[in-house]
């Protein structure tokens, strides 16, 4: 009996001194394994009375609960110790640190273009592309400005020494977008809905709001009764997606050479909504973009009968988008090359 | 231009209406009035006529002297005035205590010890001109205390019309065109003019006048004689003021008044220095001096009024000063006359001189207004000038009539292009409120339209839309979307490529997008010691240091490259532009749409940013294409390219583009101690590649097989010859090969490379990978590569 008690003494020593997983495995094994000291307790049994086999075994047999008890206890004494420990040793992080933000970034225009040609492509427009490098016949001729046209005046143009120019105007698509297009509208009733976005160049001084070199798109649609209440309705619905809010839309005269009747566009102020401040000049209003029912001229020029077709047409400086949506002060960091400038526009969404 | 509303109100009645929102209307239907409106007088009250009665010197100023007025109180007014023009017996404008100019408000002041109950105002105190050598000199013969507004017209209210917004508008350049608008928007009738009669005049001799040239159209002129009156009346002189002008003397005023009523320029001649007037052209360029004194370079083109041979006048653009009126003239030649408008236009262009009568010209005034301007003028000539007397016949050459313009149309059409209904009162209301004669039959319309919009401006049926919508207004537009039926529309492939290869570069290999010019920037690329390779030029460059159209956009890369050198110690640039390449054989530009992508490090190396690059261009053809690309040696055809590494780029077989090192010659311009590597792709040549589709290969239920071999390579042996020796072998199992280490000692290039190998039907058996491999293994060995 002392034995037992002996041992239960030795067993709960050793156990105390135990500070790994492995160490109590171990002493499991060498106390309750096969060869196991409290084990051996009971093969020492042999020499006693029945009577005192039973009492001893009974002691044994308590003991070695006991100890399975302990070690157990142990295990998820360590256990916890352990991950106690791990979380310990976690270092605290300072989530506050700056972000590392490195990455590549589009221009703005792009973003911008990317936003209005994702509005025009959901309402069933086609992106159209076309060269920088023009004939007279496409940005002028075609679209209703015949030579000595004050208009051509107005715009400064960059004319090659061969006689091709730079496009002024995005308007030098309309000519070969409508004879494109014009056979599928005339044989199958395909409305001619296209947006051009393009770069344009026109011959002047740069200055922190005027660029030799600038982003415009124009767009289109043509087909049987297209008309000036369409255009309005279609101008404020697409304004209103392009600016993400209901925006008010108000039309005036505008002399265009290649619309009839021609409308100066205005939204009500992006600024003040329309209640007048410094940036409308206190209207209310901003004028955004010329728009307009393609002239007759132009749509016979393209080889569609203006007498059996009717289509409006608009324009949007996308430059100038761009500036107002990213409160960019001076026209001449779109083309600086300066990653400083334009290493910021990382995405639109 | 600046429009006054007392102006605008002789000629149409607008009382009770509220003028800011009528002016407010104009600007939806007409023309954009700039936002600021101006209401003039408002800010001045209590200003009466007062007689000046004696004039004391002031004891201790030499300026200022002692007054009594009579402002019509029944007692004289004790005033200390400055002014140097004060002298008894004048009349003039007087605030009284109490009155209002401006912020100030006047009251009794002591003034160098004494007290002034009011204040003498000159008119430029009273915002009507801009005289401010004195007081006010009132010759009119008004009462003393009369309230100073009810006799000149100070209140009134005066707004801008942009004048680009003016340019299809020939008859808004004046007043009584801007009535005519007012009119139809209030919907009150316009009032005619006022005019004298000239066929009273025709017994009197005709001007010596001859046409001698098309380009002038029309020629009016009238001769006068016995002008006493040098000061216009106050009215007259608000009204240019308010307008924009100034008071000049009376003649001139009278002419400038005309313009700005009734939009017709006119001239007034010495009659002594014009006796036969001819119009033409001369054959050789000459000075000739205006009357503002400048001497001008006068060419061929530009048409000139003449005396005989001499010439008078530039037509259109501003008179001589030889012929102008001067002390001793006693009669005048009134010139009203039209001319070419493109010619007025050109050479105001040539003489670098536009004037407010140029800048009408240009935009084609009507012929049929020079002789009712005339008429006007005679009657406003009388009016202030009794004694004023016509001393010829009316004298009138009209060489060119423009087209009487006669539409018809629908009411249909009307509604097709309306999308509204508008009915048909409305329509032939509108038009006849501005001048159009309507005839209505049924839904049919006959409209003639008048002749001061018949030059240009309305010459078909849907120019009479814009007419009746306007003045409908945009406001009241019922809005609806079209009718159109609907159909898919497909994506440009160009376009379609350049959004994703837009989003690999930004995503994926953070590449940073910039913007540049479409001409090669001489200047910069100097700095780099790059030639501005010969190319189609600017015919009409301002600035030489943009003069040649760039034939690639590398150049512009490296510009930009350098002006980032700083900015990072490792970045990379790209844009989608423009580049021309040559000339077709009908001498046009051959234009085209670039990919450039620019890499700059100063820590990687350059094998490693050159394999960035390589690896950058083949994410872009897998990820868009889905198919590898190709490479072959290139030999360098411009400066900046590095003759080693130098590659076209090849995407199915087809050269789409060249990416290459760049030269250290011009690189160390850049950055002594960076690498920069370049990529230049066609668009289009890569868009006509067709899109390869995924093969989708389900996953082998069955263990794959990795297998390594180390080996030793030659110079001169590219993967792609090893690739070849395996290209054939391990058909259906042999998945891939790829390089997992390798490593350089000085005698040799090793590489391990590792052979995947997997099966859809079975667990592979260790040898056929084996037999497999022993091949493969040979046929490195034929080309000399070796296991280590």
């Amino acid at each position: 009996m002392d034995r037992i008690k002996a041992l239960q003494e030795e067993f709960q020593e050793k156990l105390a001194q135990i500070v790994d997983l492995n160490a109590l495995e171990k002493m499991r094994v060498d106390y309750l394994g096969k060869k196991g000291s409290i084990t051996a307790l009971l093969k020492g049994m042999k020499d006693l009375t029945n009577e005192e086999k039973k009492s001893f075994g009974a002691e044994v047999n308590k003991l070695k609960g006991f100890a399975a008890k302990k070690i157990e206890e142990k295990v998820e004494e360590l256990r916890q110790a352990e991950v106690a420990r791990e979380i310990a040793s976690m270092p605290k992080f300072d989530i506050t640190a700056p972000a590392d933000l490195s990455r590549g970034s589009y221009h703005p225009i792009t973003l911008v273009q990317r936003q209005c040609e994702n509005i025009f492509k959901s309402m069933g427009f086609t992106v159209e592309d076309y060269p920088e490098v023009v004939t007279d016949y496409e940005c002028f001729e075609s679209v209703n400005i015949p030579k000595h046209h004050p208009a051509r005046d107005m715009q400064d143009t960059y004319y090659l020494t061969n006689g091709q120019l730079l496009k002024s105007q995005t308007s030098a698509a309309q000519n070969a977008i409508l004879r494109k297009y014009g056979k599928n509208l005339k044989e199958n009733g395909v409305p001619i809905k296209a947006i051009f976005p393009g770069r344009c160049f026109r011959n002047e001084a740069t200055d922190a709001s005027h660029e030799n070199t600038f982003f415009q798109m124009e767009g289109m649609m043509v087909d049987k009764d297209i008309s000036i209440s369409n255009l309005i309705f279609f101008m404020k619905t697409m304004l209103s997606e392009v600016f993400r809010r209901d925006v008010k839309v108000r039309l005036r005269p505008g002399f265009f050479p290649f619309v009839e009747p021609g409308f100066e566009l205005d939204i009500n102020c992006l600024i003040c909504g329309g209640e007048g401040c410094a940036s409308c000049k206190h209207s209310g209003w901003l004028e955004l973009c010329p728009c307009g029912m393609i002239h007759p001229n132009v749509l016979r020029e393209g080889g569609i009968d203006p007498d059996t077709y009717t289509g409006f047409a608009f324009g949007l400086g996308l430059t100038r988008l761009a500036m107002m949506e990213y409160k960019i002060k001076d026209i001449r960091d779109l083309n600086s090359g300066s990653l400083k400038a334009l290493s910021q526009f990382t995405d639109d969404e | 231009m600046f429009l006054s509303m007392n102006w605008i109100s002789d000629f149409v009645d607008l009382s009770g209406l509220d003028k800011t929102e009528l002016i407010h209307q104009f600007s939806l239907s007409t023309a954009e009035v700039e936002n600021d409106i101006f209401f003039k007088g408002s800010d001045i009250s209590g200003i009466v006529v007062a007689e000046i009665k004696s004039v004391e010197n002031h004891p201790d100023s030499k300026k200022l002297h002692l007054l009594k007025v009579d402002a019509g109180d029944g007692e004289l007014t004790d005033v200390v005035c400055g002014a140097p023009n004060v002298r008894v017996g004048m009349k003039t404008a007087f605030a009284k205590v109490g009155a209002q100019i401006g912020d100030i408000t006047i009251a009794p002041r002591k003034l160098a010890g004494y007290t002034s109950n009011g204040m003498c105002c000159g008119e430029s105190e009273l915002g009507i001109s801009d005289d401010n050598s004195g007081i006010m000199e009132i010759t009119d013969d008004i009462p003393c205390g009369t309230d100073l507004k009810s006799v000149y017209e100070i209140d009134d209210i005066v707004f801008e019309v942009d004048n680009k917004s003016l340019t299809n508008r020939p008859d808004l350049w004046g007043h009584y065109g801007i009535a005519r608008e007012f009119a139809a928007l209030a919907g009150r009738p316009l009032k005619p003019l006022e005019t004298e009669d000239l066929s009273a005049y025709n017994s009197l001799p005709q001007v010596d006048l001859k046409i001698e040239d098309p380009l002038c159209y029309r020629y009016s002129c009238l001769q006068v004689e016995n002008i006493k009156r040098s000061v216009s009346p106050v009215n007259m002189r608000i009204r240019l003021y308010y307008c924009g002008m100034r008071a000049i003397n009376f003649l001139a005023d009278l002419t400038n008044y005309l313009m700005l009523e009734m939009g017709q320029p006119m001239h007034a001649f010495d009659s002594r220095k014009v006796g036969m007037i001819r119009i033409k052209r001369f054959d050789k360029p000459f000075v000739f001096q205006t009357l503002d004194g400048v001497e001008r370079n006068v060419d061929e083109n530009t048409l000139m009024i003449c005396n005989d041979d001499t010439p008078v006048a530039i037509a259109g653009i501003m008179g001589g000063l030889d012929s102008e009126i001067v002390a001793d003239t006693t009669t005048l030649t009134l010139e009203s006359a039209t001319f070419d408008a493109a010619s007025i236009r050109k050479s105001t262009v040539r003489l670098a001189h536009r004037t407010d009568a140029s800048m009408r010209y240009e935009k084609s005034l009507d012929p049929e207004l020079t002789v009712p301007a005339i008429a006007r003028l005679l009657n406003l000539l009388k009016k202030y000038d009794e004694g004023a007397t016509v001393v010829s016949a009316l004298t009138d050459e009209y060489v060119y009539h423009f087209d009487k313009v006669e539409l018809n149309f629908n009411k249909s059409f009307v509604d097709r292009y309306t999308g509204i209904e508008i009915d048909n009162e409305t329509i032939v209301k509108t038009l006849q409120s501005l001048g159009f004669q309507v005839s209505l039959d049924g839904d049919n319309f006959d409209v003639t339209v008048p002749s001061w919009r018949a030059t240009k401006d309305v010459t078909m049926n849907a120019d009479i839309i814009e007419e009746i919508t306007r003045i409908y207004g945009y406001d009241n537009f019922a809005v609806h979307t079209t009718r159109s039926p609907l159909y898919p529309v497909r994506m440009d492939e160009v376009k379609r490529n350049e959004e994703k290869i837009k989003e690999v570069l930004v995503k994926r290999y953070d590449l940073h997008e910039l913007h540049s010019y479409v001409w090669a920037y001489y200047d910069e690329l100097k700095v780099l010691g790059i030639a501005v390779e010969d190319n189609i030029k600017l015919a009409n460059a301002t600035n030489p240091n943009i003069e040649t159209i760039r034939n690639s956009m590398i150049p512009t890369q490296l510009c930009q490259v350098k002006t980032n050198v700083g900015y990072a110690p490792e970045f990379g640039i790209f844009e989608i532009g423009r580049v021309v390449t040559g000339m077709t054989a009908d001498n046009l530009c051959i234009e085209k749409k670039m990919l450039a992508v620019t890499l700059y490090s100063k820590t990687a190396d350059v094998k490693a940013l050159y394999f960035k690059l390589r690896d950058i261009l083949a994410t872009v053809a897998d990820d868009i294409k889905h198919r590898a690309l190709g490479f072959a040696e290139a030999q360098p055809t411009h400066d900046y390219e590095h003759p080693v590494n130098l590659n076209r780029v090849l995407l199915d077989g087809a050269d789409i583009g060249v990416m290459g090192i760049v030269h250290h010659t011009v690189g160390k311009k850049i950055d002594k101690k960076a690498s920069i590597v370049f990529a230049e792709i066609d668009m289009q040549a890569f868009a006509d590649i067709d899109n390869a589709s995924i093969v989708y290969e389900e996953p082998s239920k069955f263990p794959p097989m990795d297998y390594d071999i180390s080996v030793v390579i030659p110079k001169g042996v590219l993967f792609a010859d090893m690739a070849a020796c395996w290209k054939d072998e391990g058909k259906g199992i042999l998945k891939g090969a790829k390089v997992v280490d390798s490593y350089d000692t000085e005698l040799f290039h090793s590489e391990t490379i590792r052979f995947e190998f997997s099966s859809h039907e079975r667990t592979l058996a260790m040898t056929e990978v084996q037999e497999i491999m022993d091949r493969i293994v040979r046929n490195l060995n034929a080309i000399h590569v070796n296991l280590r």
